[in-house]
């Protein structure tokens, strides 16, 4: 066997245990009920931002932190503690990726993704109601 | 019907081209296709006229498809749909271009006419590659003219076109039951630019990352070509110049969309492993692997083999990179990927038509490419160049991975799989690693001759270099360090080894031109691309382990730390107007914010930075931009103080004009006189004097102004006290009144009316909403000039291998003959 095909050999089996460990921190995408269950575990939340409970920032107080009511799919709710500025037309949001994991019954978000009802992605949609409206 | 104003022959024209540039390069393909095969030179020679004038009129047709979509946007002709949707009429001239290139049928025209151009330059070169290598680009020529196409065959829609009337992508909706649907207000200007992409990085990154892309297509169809006549080794010498300068300008384009992302997006780097930036860094690197096999084999006969499979899948990852990113796959975890917009199935085909047809005719001929039994010694430089190619190879396999796993698995098994709890970390664990050995490869195979190297020459030569950089590390090492521990003592360890490395790259390939090339610079491209990759990996390690964040919180209510917390909150901070904030190093003022630019949809924060020991103060402007294309709310723009060593980065993270909250607290009347008291929540205030026509250092009334100051001393229960001066004055017959107000209590006077008997009438608001404030944050990016520095070097270098391996190319054809 040529030294080239044993590096080549070695090379694959490290790129292949790489590979694994990588797979091993994959993550989940949640709802509020299977988050529960793993509680501590980092997951990504899907839920949507209760309209009807109010949003605490007080960017004076305190710019890094924000408390809210996200309410799943599935209609169940938990206060998520995100500690970091409020997004801009966060109570526009209409969907929210929540990363982070469950502590004490509370969500602690380390990061927030928004979709908002017109973002960049969708604009052909939006620009289709503009045109309709007026 | 027929519609008013509306005016249908650009688009005509525009379609007409496009199936124009669809029919010629199908022409152009079969053409070359028979050129190639042809047994009789006279047959030959006329397929080849056909060829080239079908390849001609191609060229001539993506251009004018492009000239007549540049017209439709900057007439501002509604009408169009592309021109309605991607641009407004307030837009500079400079970014029209940028409207092209928002859309997908715009970036696959830049795409195609780069193919154009490309083919055109290889037909003026007109050697006996021609037929083969263009009948590739003629038939890419062909897949890309479909997808532009925007024609439907049954139910199956091909491609999307650029000319469609905003009447015909919204046939459905009301307003074009009118006639005279474009006199409509919303008919009269576009949606606009996403504010994000009018940037300056935006007008020239597309262009030359796809010429980037597009120029990958010249090594695959040399070695396609190779492969098919069963020559395959005749064309590595006069590939060599395209695929260097391939690799060169997609290097150029990533790069500058790593800038434009530092300079206008809000993640604080230029780097973030985005699925959209790795899907263009694993073609690059996959090309890099193939030039370095293809020197090889122009060296010393070996890795012809390997030199066939790099160049085709660098092609066909770029292919791969095209379905990622625009057929919607990705959907969340990108932030710049395209939409669905029903085309997945043709940019399936895409990717297949040019895969299973390559690796097939790879298999095929693969016995009969010529490979040399014995092996390489160990210290010739071939095979630790081969090494470092497998590497480069790996590691595009790995990140091509990491980045395709999800969405693909979710998408075909409905999983629920998502990116790791640190997505950046979980990328920069293994190409940490893989930067460390590439560094260490290019400092020392540079100094190992081709078949063989004796170990002491090596040694003595490659001594000077190893202990100059042993020396600043440790040097660097004592006096500034990198300070990324975050991650454990394991991965701090593996940064100051891929400092080591880079270090040595740059020092090994400097001294290499020197020693091993006298200065001779025309002939260092390699080495001098090799100093640049080193530069930039040295940025990138200091820019990146010591980035420092400024704002960190030290105000607030104090909260209970989790160890995640510690990490990545807490890192906006608050000035209120006029306040100094304490900030590291600096004191922090927002001074205002009435600045904006004369479209008046950017406001500009003004924030003072000074010095704690005043020894230095400056001036930002992070700065907001209103959102366009029906989204809601602002972007926010950064802004950098730049010095040669390091750059202030701020963003604003949360200001109250965000919000624009209405203020429900009222005005409250007083009518009092001089020495009265007026109490409010927080204690009271007393009015001390009326002055008339104040002079002092807030008014400047002159002796024949009519005004009136009330001249107001406020108590808050603190037991602290504040001046307030609201003042009343006439102009123009008109009572006017400007208000005063103390932010630190919350209230707004206004001295409104003058009564009877020496008595005024003044106005007292309290509310919670009245200081004004933004939340930044702010970091400081240490020898970030040092990557940019890096990439300009690397740039060069490829381009001075360019002119010399054409140069050297024909000198060897030359002397063949």
């Amino acid at each position: 066997m040529k030294k080239t095909h044993i590096i080549i050999l070695i090379f694959i089996a490290i790129a292949i245990a790489v590979l694994i460990s990588f797979m091993g921190d994959l993550t989940t995408y949640d709802t509020v009920a299977s988050a529960r269950e793993k509680e501590g575990k980092f997951v990504h939340l899907i839920a949507r931002l209760d309209k009807t409970k109010p949003v605490e920032y007080d960017a004076i107080k305190n710019p890094n932190y924000m408390r809210f009511i996200a309410i799943d799919t599935l209609g169940h709710s938990t206060e998520v503690i995100y500690h970091n500025s409020k997004p801009t037309d966060f109570e526009k949001s209409e969907r929210l990726v929540l990363k982070g994991s469950m502590k004490d019954g509370r969500f602690e978000a380390d990061e927030m993704l928004m979709k908002c009802p017109s973002k960049y992605k969708d604009d052909v949609e939006a620009n289709k109601k503009n045109l309709s409206s007026n | 019907m027929n519609y008013i104003g509306e005016n249908l022959l650009p688009g005509q024209l525009g379609h007409f081209f496009v199936v124009l540039a669809f029919v010629s390069s199908l022409v152009a393909t079969i053409a070359y296709f028979k050129a190639t095969n042809a047994v009789d030179p006279a047959d030959e020679k006329r397929w080849k006229k056909l060829a080239r004038i079908a390849f001609g009129i191609d060229f001539l047709s993506v251009f004018t498809i492009f000239g007549i979509l540049y017209y439709i946007i900057s007439s501002h002709s509604f009408e169009y749909f592309y021109a309605w949707n991607h641009s407004n009429l307030s837009l500079n001239t400079q970014y029209l271009l940028s409207c092209i290139w928002e859309g997908q049928e715009g970036s696959f025209l830049l795409w195609t006419l780069w193919h154009a151009v490309l083919g055109g330059l290889l037909i003026f070169r007109g050697t006996k590659w021609e037929s083969p290598v263009l009948t590739v680009i003629s038939f890419m020529q062909v897949c890309l003219a479909t997808m532009i196409m925007g024609i439907y065959i049954g139910d199956i829609h091909l491609g999307s076109n650029p000319f469609l009337l905003v009447r015909e992508k919204f046939a459905d909706a009301p307003v074009f039951s009118r006639a005279d649907y474009l006199s409509l207000p919303q008919m009269q200007d576009g949606q606009g630019l996403n504010q994000l992409l009018q940037n300056y990085w935006m007008v020239i990154h597309p262009p030359v990352l796809f010429l980037g892309f597009a120029s990958t297509i010249v090594p695959f169809a040399f070695a396609i070509a190779g492969l098919w006549k069963k020559d395959f080794s005749g064309w590595t010498r006069q590939a060599l110049p395209w695929s260097l300068f391939s690799a060169g300008i997609l290097g150029l384009g990533i790069m500058m969309g790593a800038a434009w992302a530092y300079e206008s997006l809000t993640f604080g780097g230029y780097w973030a492993w985005d699925p959209v930036e790795n899907a263009s860094l694993v073609p690059w690197l996959v090309l890099v692997a193939g030039i370095h096999t293809q020197v090889i084999f122009n060296a010393t006969g070996h890795s012809l083999r390997a030199t066939n499979v790099f160049f085709i899948l660098s092609f066909i990852f770029v292919l791969y990179s095209t379905f990622l990113t625009r057929s919607g796959v990705l959907g969340d975890s990108s932030v710049h990927a395209f939409t669905d917009e029903g085309m997945n199935i043709q940019l399936l085909l895409f990717l297949v038509i040019f895969l299973v047809p390559s690796f097939v005719l790879y298999f095929m001929r693969y016995k009969d490419i010529p490979h040399i039994n014995k092996e390489e010694e160990t210290s010739s430089r071939e095979f630790w160049m081969f090494i470092g190619s497998l590497v480069l190879f790996l590691s595009a396999a790995v990140i091509t991975w990491q980045t395709s796993f999800n969405p693909i698995y979710n998408k075909i098994t409905g999983g629920t799989t998502a990116a790791p709890e640190d997505v950046e970390f979980s990328y920069n664990k293994i190409q940490i690693f893989v930067a460390i050995v590439l560094a260490l490869l290019t400092a020392i195979t540079q100094y190992l001759k081709y078949k063989k190297t004796t170990r002491e020459s090596w040694l003595k030569k490659i001594l000077v270099p190893t202990l100059v950089t042993a020396g600043i590390t440790i040097a660097f090492f004592i006096f500034s360090g990198l300070d990324y521990d975050k991650k454990g003592i394991g991965f701090q360890a593996a940064i100051y080894l891929a400092f080591f490395a880079s270090v040595y790259s740059v020092v090994a390939n400097a001294a290499y031109i020197w020693a091993g090339l006298n200065g001779k610079l025309k002939s260092a491209g390699g080495s001098i691309s090799h100093v640049g990759f080193g530069l930039s990996l040295v940025g990138i390690l200091i820019s990146s382990s010591n980035k420092q964040v400024l704002s960190y919180n030290t105000t607030g209510i104090n909260l209970k730390f989790d160890e995640r917390s510690k990490e990545k909150s807490l890192e906006n901070l608050t000035l209120i107007k006029g306040v100094p904030t304490d900030m590291g190093k600096y004191w922090a003022t927002f001074v205002n914010s009435d600045s904006t630019n004369k479209a008046g949809n950017i406001s500009y924060y003004r924030v003072e930075m000074m010095k704690k020991d005043s020894s230095e103060t400056f001036t930002l402007y992070p700065n907001l931009i209103r959102n366009t294309k029906g989204m809601e709310g602002f972007s926010n723009n950064p802004d950098a103080r730049h010095y040669w060593n390091r750059d202030i980065f701020s963003y604003i993270t949360y200001a109250d004009d965000m919000d624009k909250r209405e203020d429900t607290a009222q005005f409250k009347n007083y009518t009092v006189r001089v020495n009265d008291t007026i109490y409010y929540s927080n204690g009271f205030m007393v009015l001390n004097n009326v002055v008339p026509n104040p002079s002092n250092n807030k008014y400047h009334f002159k002796a024949t102004d009519t005004a009136l100051m009330a001249d107001i001393t406020v108590f808050s229960k603190e037991g602290t006290r504040f001046t307030a001066q609201p003042v009343f004055y006439v102009q123009g017959n008109e009572a006017r009144y400007m208000l005063d107000t103390v932010y630190a209590q919350n209230i707004a006077l206004a001295f409104s009316k003058v009564m009877e008997n020496q008595q005024i009438e003044l106005q007292v608001k309290e509310s919670n909403r009245m200081v004004p404030f933004v939340a930044l944050k702010v970091y400081e990016f240490p020898h970030i000039n040092i990557l940019w520095l890096g990439i300009i070097v690397m740039t060069i270098g490829f381009g001075l291998s360019v002119v010399y391996r054409s140069r050297q190319g024909r000198l060897k054809a030359v002397n063949k003959i």
